[in-house]
């Protein structure tokens, strides 16, 4: 190995007033009082929570729309965008028997998400052209066992509740199969 | 300008001269110089039809003067161009010397964007749902020569969704272009008018003719040739998304024939099969059977696991046990011609080592006089080609029922067939010590004294000579299921002094020394579509094969 040059470069020792510590010692109690009067900022979690700024990221979730419908299409865009690959959707057939059976054709028969991998960088909520993906203001998310923390398609919607729809896409179809030919 | 060669003539795209092959029409002409001429109703195996006017483009001729009949020339002495006035489409001109083509012209580009957006009035917003999402023509045109938006305010039409038209096939008349690829499919090459465009205008969709049903064997092709996802196939519905698909050249081995395939896997699984363009031996179609084939993969008869006696042992286990009673004498080999090439040929070394008779099966049935041939594996021949046999009549398998009876034979090597169902009776079977060598179990492998499971053509890769004495290679799409061996390896390790390396590639080295009609080919090097292997030293022997498209045999 080739040599390296330095230089030792002495500590310098400590002056008389240095050596009374007391200057110091005042200095920090300084911040240590500033401090104590000030408004804490920290939260005495998880009695308390802070406040989520808008557009937080948090868990991925399944919604449905105010009908209680199911809004995922099992379209897999979302799997095939997530980047650590944490979704895995099976798409199936809805019952033919459903009221919409006639212009949906297809949901997911599972789907799941595994939160261990996730990276919460909503680029499925961002792909889904259902938006039937969304991600919650929850962050904090445990478990006892790592299946647990595979979330299926049942906890999906638990999670994620009702977001109403603006468009309502298949309802607008189902009026048209209702008016039928339009010219 | 170059030297006009002959079947070659020059044609300007763009401005640019090109030399493309005579007696073909523009969208192949550009094709085969890179350029893509967007189409929907044009398909290279049907009768040209123009109805999707897609491929609009401006054409040109030199312009002649009318008395003189010379060329008339720019001031600068280029020959002047006569341009049509209005757009023509691509499919439906021929090439001819000196024709010129603007193919991103603004009109071009206009009559594109037009023609996209009186499609997509009334399409549906289908494409989440829809299976053809992903490999939809319609989809890719409407993003790259589409307006992105649309100006269409009024309510679009509802016709039939979701309605079968056979066994097999679904139609969504929503989705439909009207391109009649599909009508012209069943009239054209079913030689059956099934299909058929019913009512008018912007109401026209496509239904069965009254009492029929797009049944049959080869109804899956629509769902290949439809260039939306109007017709879609009710086996892979909603399966899976194709783009998480990935393709592998392949195969099929329903019969003879040698279709081309590709087989689409994700992750070891496989969901569909559909066929590979080879203009030699199948063009673009494929048999509904052909394509049903992936599932034997996880059939519930799937052998897995190696077998002596009554009990499951391991894999070394087995072969000591299956190399001892081949040791005791007397053997003799079942070959079959669903083995690959380098299958038939590792087990001629096989069986030379332990010195037995090799015996070759035949599996026979009706042709159907399209793409399923009498012969029912894909690979007989390349037991001939392999060397495994001299010819069919002196390795007939009733030769081995003799010798069973006659005592001369005390272990039989069984590859992937059934005894019985070859004409061998319970009571021989049962005469001999039986080491079977399959995927799927049977009456045979139940019998064995030494089970060994192989795999799938799915699950490898090798080669196989089809009836035209066509050398085709086939990749192994998915990895072997558990407790699979590869046959290769088994069969390596059961000769393992005269075989080293049991890989596909080793063992070409070793054969195109041995087998005279491969010499000087490469596995690596065998193209896509094939190559015709010199057929003369077996043109004597007698072939079941009567014919089918593309192919008739010599003298019938
Ligand atoms: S938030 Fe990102 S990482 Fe998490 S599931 Fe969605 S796409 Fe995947
Ligand atoms: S959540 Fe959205 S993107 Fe994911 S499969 Fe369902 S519809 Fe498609
Ligand atoms: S046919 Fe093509 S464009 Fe139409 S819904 Fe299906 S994928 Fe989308
Ligand atoms: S069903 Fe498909 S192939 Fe048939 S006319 Fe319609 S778009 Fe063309
Ligand atoms: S491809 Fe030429 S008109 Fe349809």
């Amino acid at each position: 190995m080739a040599t390296q040059n330095y230089k030792v470069i002495p500590r310098k020792p400590l002056r008389w007033w240095e050596k009374l510590y007391i200057p110091q010692v005042i200095a920090g109690m300084k911040i240590t009082l500033g401090i104590m009067l000030r408004k804490p900022v920290t939260l005495k979690y998880p009695e308390e929570r802070p406040t989520i700024p808008k557009g937080y990221r948090g868990i991925p979730t399944l919604v449905k729309d105010q009908n209680g419908r199911e809004k995922c299409v099992s379209c897999q865009l979302c799997e095939f965008v997530c980047p650590p690959k944490a979704i895995r959707v099976t798409p199936g057939e809805i019952d033919p028997n459903a009221p919409d059976a006639e212009v949906i054709e297809k949901a997911p028969k599972a789907f799941e998400i595994n939160m261990l991998r996730c990276i919460y960088c909503g680029m499925c909520q961002e792909v889904c052209p259902e938006e039937a993906i969304w991600l919650q203001n929850e962050y904090s998310l445990n478990g006892y066992s790592r299946d647990s923390l595979v979330h299926d398609k049942e906890k999906l919607y638990e999670l994620g509740g009702t977001l109403p729809d603006k468009h309502l896409k298949w309802k607008k179809k189902a009026e048209a199969q209702a008016h039928g030919p339009a010219h | 300008m170059s030297e006009e060669q002959p079947n070659l003539v020059t044609i300007n795209i763009d401005g640019k001269d090109y030399q493309v092959a005579a007696k073909q029409n523009l969208v192949e002409a550009a094709k085969s110089v890179g350029i893509e001429i967007p189409h929907y109703c044009y398909h290279p195996k049907l009768e040209m039809a123009g109805t999707c006017r897609m491929c609009l483009v401006e054409i040109g001729m030199p312009m002649r003067d009318r008395a003189m009949g010379a060329p008339v020339l720019n001031e600068d002495g280029s020959p002047k161009i006569g341009w049509m006035p209005k757009p023509a489409i691509a499919c439906g001109t021929s090439v001819s010397p000196n024709l010129h083509m603007k193919t991103k012209s603004p009109m071009v580009q206009t009559s594109r964007a037009s023609v996209t957006e009186f499609l997509l009035a009334n399409h549906p917003l289908d494409c989440p749902i829809c299976d053809q999402a992903g490999e939809c023509t319609l989809q890719a045109f409407s993003a790259d020569y589409g307006n992105g938006k649309s100006r269409y305010r009024d309510a679009k039409n509802v016709k039939p969704r979701n309605k079968s038209v056979g066994p097999r096939v679904l139609i969504n008349n929503e989705r439909c272009i009207l391109c009649r690829r599909c009508v012209r499919f069943c009239r054209e090459i079913l030689k059956r008018p099934i299909l058929g465009p019913i009512q008018r205008g912007s109401m026209t969709q496509i239904d069965c003719y009254p009492g029929q049903e797009l049944d049959g064997n080869y109804s899956m092709n629509v769902v290949d040739i439809c260039p939306v996802g109007a017709l879609t196939s009710k086996d892979f519905r909603f399966k899976m998304r194709v783009w998480f698909l990935k393709q592998t050249k392949s195969i099929c081995t329903e019969s003879s024939v040698g279709v081309n395939t590709t087989v689409w896997s994700r992750e070891g699984k496989i969901y569909r099969i559909t066929p590979r363009r080879n203009d030699s031996v199948n063009d673009t179609w494929m048999s509904d059977s052909g394509r049903m084939i992936y599932k034997t993969v996880d059939d519930e008869n799937r052998l897995t696991g190696t077998r002596r006696g009554e009990s499951s042992v391991d894999f070394d286990e087995a072969i000591d046990a299956a190399r001892a009673l081949l040791s005791a004498g007397k053997p003799a080999f079942v070959a079959s011609g669903k083995m690959s090439l380098e299958e038939q040929w590792a087990l001629k070394t096989l069986a030379a080592s332990f010195g037995g008779d090799v015996y070759l099966t035949q599996t026979l049935a009706e042709n159907d006089g399209f793409l399923i041939s009498e012969d029912r594996t894909p690979n007989r021949r390349g037991a001939l080609v392999s060397g495994l046999v001299k010819d069919f009549e002196s390795a007939s398998v009733a030769k081995l029922g003799a010798a069973i009876d006659a005592g001369e034979v005390k272990t039989v090597f069984v590859c992937g067939e059934d005894l019985l169902e070859q004409g061998l009776d319970a009571k021989q079977l049962k005469k001999v010590d039986i080491i079977y060598l399959g995927t799927h179990k049977n009456a045979t492998s139940e019998e064995a004294t030494v089970v060994l499971s192989g795999r799938t053509v799915f699950e490898k890769s090798g080669s196989f000579v089809n009836q035209q004495f066509r050398l085709q290679r086939f990749d192994a799409a998915i990895p072997g299921i558990a407790g699979t061996h590869n046959e290769l390896d088994v069969i390596a390790a059961l000769a393992a002094r005269t075989i080293t390396d049991a890989s596909v590639e080793t063992i070409w080295l070793s054969m195109n020394k041995d087998c005279a009609a491969l010499a000087g080919l490469e596995f690596a090097s065998i193209p896509a579509d094939g190559v015709l292997l010199d057929a003369s030293p077996w043109a004597k022997l007698a072939f079941p094969e009567t014919g089918s498209l593309l192919y008739k045999p010599a003298g019938k």
